[in-house]
């Protein structure tokens, strides 16, 4: 019997040398090891046995399967890496192949720009003050220290609404987010008429120019404008808080000057150019070899404007400034056309 | 506004400084420089993109080459006809020049000439403007031989060397033009475009640009003798008198008179300036008008004394000044014949209506060749006047330009003897004494007091009153220190200083220029940062953008103006907020859709993507008749197209249907936790699919409406075969609703999971099954959610089989089978009672 255990075990490490895939080393247990196999057969044998022969029988036996176990685990774990190896060489991809998309949503382009300003203005204290499209005259105009027939109403062509028996106070598109500096001021002098409190806001908003529509003009953009009223804001101020915006929006290092200029709503009134943030003003076309961008408008509000928002101007004192959200993507993307804004094409959109 | 830099000159010393400096100067003071025009000046070389502050154009002249040179002799050339051979002499050595120049044409043949002609030579080897090419193209003269005459140099044009494009003559420079001398320092220029504010009109002329700039760099400004030159004869005052009806809209009348004026060209110098700063040069005559008011600010007529005389019947000619009637005519110097307003300003004499006042001339009274005597006006008008008379015809000229800004009153004697000097010099003749002058309302000289504190307050400097006189004495002010206060009196050449607040502000801004903006410090508000207030309006459509974005959907921004045919495509109104001045026909009205105005981005991409989901927040235009429209604010969606984005592994995919649009919807509300919603389809909706649409309840108001585009709407459009699905809110309505922030607590006991699969008739709701789920579980059942609507022949006609997964759980202990079991008949029972529903096995 031990002869044939012996047998056993040869033939079977024998065939188990052949083995190299994992089905072969089932098969190979189930033929070795498994219930109907030869050793199996041994020990389901051993109760035919004598008394005496049992036991040697049975611990040989025994000895034959934890040896053949043994090899087996050995050679499962063989093949396994081996199967594993094969398997880790064969499936290589193309990762050059391009990966599935998705329908994604974005925000248009000049939303996200409001975005970054309006987030820089909140952390300075200027919150968002929002007022109407369609406005009079008055409120666009005249509160704004624009006169009727003034000269100051060439630099901002209107778009009239029809209207009749208006007189001097027809209705227009607001070529400016000004007007919601006169309703925001009546707006928080009307808490306190006798001690209006100071004023910290941001005025964001869709405006309208009588302009053709080509590359350069529009007959929309928006505009954003931050105003501060109080009892002691100077120009120096003014100076202070463009130069804080300007680093928070453009880097650190950027540059600016503040050119005089004329805005009826503000006096002193500024443009200011920021060193221009392509090519640090070395000269680029964007800067059109200028080294300079004209970035914003500002000022500090005029008497008359404190006067029709309910402030006394010899009291308060304030400053506006104003800035195209459109614009700053024109100059920071190069975006050669501003048409492209309210064309919604989606593959202009898709860029931002 | 263009400005000749020598003209400058003639009132600044500008030694030291670049052309770039004065143009930098000017701009950071308010007078932005546009570009730089070199005209024979040397202009500086840029090297392909290397910065340079300003835009810039032109030509610098060689000095070696282009100099003054002087034509002695004119001799016809022996080949051809249409040229002339010039022997003429630079300065070192004779030279032989052709030339076909028509304005030398007529001398040839004459030999040497009695006079010599002083014109501008350039050498062999200069490189200037090709005289022949279209527009501006560089060449370089070169040695060769035409019709046998060697050929190396030539006399240039105005067109060669870049003073204008005229190309048809030679110059020819005045006698006094001393040979031999290099062009470029004889008469090389730069021109400033320069931009003039509407606050700026006293600047629209040479002396206001000097005086600023003398003012900015401390440094003189040179004033010109504006006193009448030396007069003869009868004087004027016995000639001719003034009636002004109306002082508002003609504050002051000035005439003057030259007698025996010979009208010719006036000299080249000065043509050369004219032409410069932009004006047509045309007699000495009209050239002094023009010469006197670019460099002075006072824009001149001159009348034919003799027209006027005869038309007085030799008496004395009295000019009067009135508003036009309604209907008046008159023929203007541009040969049209305009009917005139009442808004309208005449100069008139007896016999009628002579010129449009400050706007243009009349033609019976304007200077001809064989003009003799000169009665030259200078006058102040009613800006606004002005302004809306130019407007009105269309007329925007020199004159009108700067009346329409408003010229001081002062200025229009000063501009009539400047005026009248510049005649006397360029055509002879003889000034007659004395002026005629109206002056029944002198403009009040604007008067301010300012304080130390005043400047603190509002510019946030020091400055010691004394300082601020200074600063402010530089551009002309009076100042005057009283006690604690300086008393600022307004130079009288401008009209742009109030009093009051208004003066205090308009004063400190020329404080502020003269001090330079850059040195005014750069301080942090001390002032107290108000309290911080929201803007919950803003911020909930901010909040509303971010759900869309995160659930696919692109935004757009569109135009406000549309018109009614092409948002009646979906949406059809008939009032409408109107543009009077529409800049075309498309934009014609505010939008009332926002879906329209989506639906439109949609078309318009159609093309580009295989899916669209598409929204637009903002307003709509409801008008009020005369009054301010309402601005509603709504929410659009539009979706069409492929409901997964196609790949190289991925061929289909399903079209987005209404239940896409449904599901986007569903989340969005619950983005904004709004609760309390319900779906009821609706056929109201002309725009939509009278089966596949449905309005969006929270509560018991309506908020919205979506739906699949009706086809005979979508037909109005090309978009494309997939359904199109819109929506459109009312985000006023929604924003109003108070949102439910609660959540549900994450129970700890398990759940357990079970589907069930429910045979009802096609009539009967999911909704209505949902609810009885619900209704009946109680709180045991957590979930109920749809996973498989189901018909077959089976199940039989006219039914459907709902399956739905439910959620068992209690908040209080793990329930089981049996627990289970017993939910789920009470579930069945109730939908058997109520719907007749089965339980399907």
């Amino acid at each position: 019997m031990q002869d044939k255990l012996n047998e056993i075990e040869k033939a079977a490490l024998a065939a188990l040398a052949e083995v190299n895939d994992p089905a072969a080393v089932e098969a190979w247990r189930v033929t070795h090891l498994g219930r109907s196999s030869e050793l199996m057969g041994v020990f389901s044998g051993l109760g035919k046995l004598s008394k005496e022969e049992r036991p040697t029988v049975g611990q040989a036996a025994n000895r034959v399967k934890v040896a053949l176990e043994a090899a087996l685990e050995e050679k499962a774990a063989v093949v396994k890496q081996a199967a594993l190896e094969k398997s880790l060489a064969e499936e290589k991809l193309d990762v050059t192949l391009p990966g599935r998309n998705k329908h994604i949503g974005r925000l248009h382009p000049s939303t996200q720009q409001l975005r970054r300003v309006l987030s820089i203005l909140a952390e300075m204290g200027f919150q968002v003050f929002t007022s109407r499209e369609v406005e009079t005259d008055e409120f666009n105009f005249q509160h704004l220290n624009f006169p009727p027939h003034h000269p100051a109403r060439d630099m901002q062509d209107t778009f009239f609404i029809e209207a009749e028996n208006r007189g001097d106070n027809p209705i227009l598109m607001r070529t400016h987010t000004s007007p919601g500096q006169i309703h925001a001021m009546r707006y928080f002098a009307a808490t306190d008429p006798n001690n209006p409190p100071p004023i910290r806001i941001a005025l964001p908003g869709m405006c309208f120019r009588y302009e053709q529509i080509t590359a350069r003009s529009e007959v929309q953009f928006n505009q954003v404008e931050g105003l501060a009223v109080g009892k002691n804001i100077t120009f120096a101020d003014l100076k202070g808080t463009i130069a804080d915006f300007v680093r928070r929006m453009f880097g650190e290092g950027a540059r600016l000057r503040f050119r005089a200029s004329y805005f009826p709503f503000t006096e002193p009134s500024a443009e200011v150019d920021v060193e221009c943030f392509v090519c640090g003003g070395k000269g680029c076309q964007v800067c059109k070899n200028s080294g300079w961008l004209e970035i914003l408008g500002c000022g500090m509000v005029h008497p008359n404007v404190l006067i029709a928002g309910g402030y006394d101007p010899k009291v308060y004192s304030g400053y506006a400034w104003g800035m195209g959200p459109e614009r700053q993507l024109m100059l920071r993307n190069k975006v050669g056309d501003i048409r492209y804004f309210w064309g919604n094409d989606v593959r202009f959109l898709e860029q931002f | 506004m263009k400005i000749p830099l020598s003209w400058l000159k003639d009132f600044i010393d500008l030694s030291g400084l670049s052309v770039e400096d004065v143009a930098r100067k000017l701009t950071l003071a308010g007078m932005e420089v546009d570009e730089i025009l070199y005209v024979g000046l040397p202009m500086p070389v840029y090297k392909e993109g290397e910065k340079h502050e300003f835009k810039t154009n032109g030509i610098g002249w060689d000095k070696e080459k282009l100099v003054v040179a002087e034509i002695r002799e004119v001799n016809p050339h022996p080949n051809a006809d249409k040229l002339t051979l010039l022997d003429l002499y630079d300065g070192q050595q004779d030279q032989v020049v052709l030339t076909g120049a028509p304005n030398i044409f007529h001398l040839k043949g004459t030999g040497k000439l009695e006079k010599p002609i002083k014109v501008a030579y350039a050498k062999e080897g200069t490189t200037l403007y090709d005289g022949h090419a279209e527009g501006q193209v560089l060449m370089t003269l070169k040695r060769a031989k035409i019709r046998g005459v060697d050929s190396y140099s030539m006399v240039c044009s105005e067109k060669e060397l870049g003073i204008t494009d005229e190309s048809d003559g030679i110059i020819i420079l005045d006698d006094d033009a001393p040979v031999g001398m290099p062009l470029a320092d004889y008469m090389g220029d730069a021109v400033l475009d320069i931009s003039i504010l509407p606050n700026m009109a006293r600047n629209a002329n040479v002396i206001g640009i000097a005086r600023e700039l003398a003012a900015m760099l401390g440094r003189e400004l040179k004033k010109n003798s504006n006193q009448l030159p030396v007069a003869s004869g009868q004087s004027v005052k016995e000639l001719v008198e003034i009636e002004i009806t109306d002082p508002e809209l003609n504050p002051r009348f000035v005439l003057g008179l030259i007698r025996n004026i010979e009208i010719k060209p006036s000299p080249y110098q000065i043509q050369r300036r004219l032409k410069l700063a932009g004006v047509r040069a045309i007699s000495n005559i009209v050239d002094a008008t023009n010469y006197a008011m670019i460099e002075y600010g006072e824009p001149l007529h001159a009348f034919d004394y003799d027209v006027l005389k005869k038309r007085a019947g030799d008496k004395k000619i009295k000019i009067s000044t009135r508003a036009a009637k309604d209907g008046e005519k008159l023929k203007t110097l541009d040969g049209n014949e305009r009917t005139l307003t009442a808004m309208n300003v005449l100069v008139c004499d007896e016999k009628g209506s002579l010129s449009l006042a400050g706007v243009m001339g009349g033609s019976e009274s304007e200077v001809t060749d064989s003009t003799k005597n000169i009665l030259l006006e200078g006058a102040a008008w009613n800006f606004i006047n002005i302004r809306r008379t130019a407007k009105q015809h269309n007329l925007p000229s020199e004159a009108s330009f700067r009346f329409s800004r408003g010229v001081h009153p002062a200025m229009s004697e000063g501009g009539v003897s400047l005026g009248l000097k510049y005649m006397a010099e360029w055509a002879g003749g003889a000034v007659a004494p004395d002026l005629v002058d109206a002056y029944p309302l002198p403009p009040r000289d604007a008067v301010v007091e300012i304080t130390v504190n005043d400047v603190k307050r509002w510019l946030g400097i020091d400055l010691t009153l004394e300082k601020t006189a200074e600063l402010l004495k530089r551009l002309e002010f009076k100042c005057e220190v009283k006690g604690d206060k300086l008393q600022v009196t307004s130079p009288n050449h401008r009209m742009d200083i109030g009093e009051g607040v208004v003066g205090v502000a308009d004063v400190l801004e020329e404080v502020a220029r003269s001090y330079g903006y850059d040195n005014i410090p750069t301080t942090t508000m001390a002032d107290a940062l108000p309290p911080q207030v929201g803007n919950p309006i803003h911020e909930w459509e901010e909040h509303l953008r971010d759900l869309l974005v995160a659930l696919g959907l692109q935004e757009v921004v569109s135009y406000r103006m549309t018109s009614p045919e092409k948002e009646g495509r979906i949406a059809k109104h008939d009032e409408y907020v109107r543009l009077a001045n529409p800049i075309a026909p498309e934009k014609s009205v505010l939008r009332r859709s926002l879906v329209a105005s989506v639906i439109d981005s949609l078309e318009k991409n159609i093309r580009y993507s295989e899916a669209f989901s598409f929204f637009e927040i903002g307003s709509v235009f409801v008008p009020h008749k005369n009054e301010l429209p309402d601005e509603p604010r709504k929410l659009a969606i539009a979706m069409t197209g492929l409901r997964e984005a196609t790949a190289w592994d991925v061929k289909d995919s399903a079209k987005l249907d209404f239940f896409d649009l449904k599901g986007r919807i569903e989340l969005m509300l619950s983005g904004l936790r709004l609760t309390n919603i319900s779906y009821t389809a609706t056929s109201a909706y002309s725009h939509l699919h009278p089966g596949k649409a449905a309005e969006v309840k929270a509560g018991d108001k309506v908020i919205g409406v979506f739906g699949e585009m009706h086809p005979l709407v979508k037909e109005q459009y090309e978009l494309g075969d997939s359904p199109v699905l819109v929506a459109e809110f009312d985000l006023d309505t929604m924003r109003a609703i108070s949102p439910t922030y609660g959540i549900k607590t994450i129970p700890e006991t398990p759940s357990m999971y079970e589907d069930i699969a429910l045979i009802v008739d096609e009539s009967v709701k999911a909704e209505t099954v949902e609810a009885l789920i619900k209704q009946t579980g109680g709180r045991s059942v957590t979930n109920v959610r749809l996973f498989d609507l189901y018909r077959d022949e089976k199940i039989g006609a006219g039914k459907k089989s709902l399956a739905y997964a439910l959620t068992y759980q209690a908040e209080d202990k793990t329930l089981t089978d049996a627990d289970a079991a017993a939910i789920r008949n009470k579930i069945v029972k109730r939908l058997e009672k109520e719907v007749g529903a089965k339980l399907r096995s």
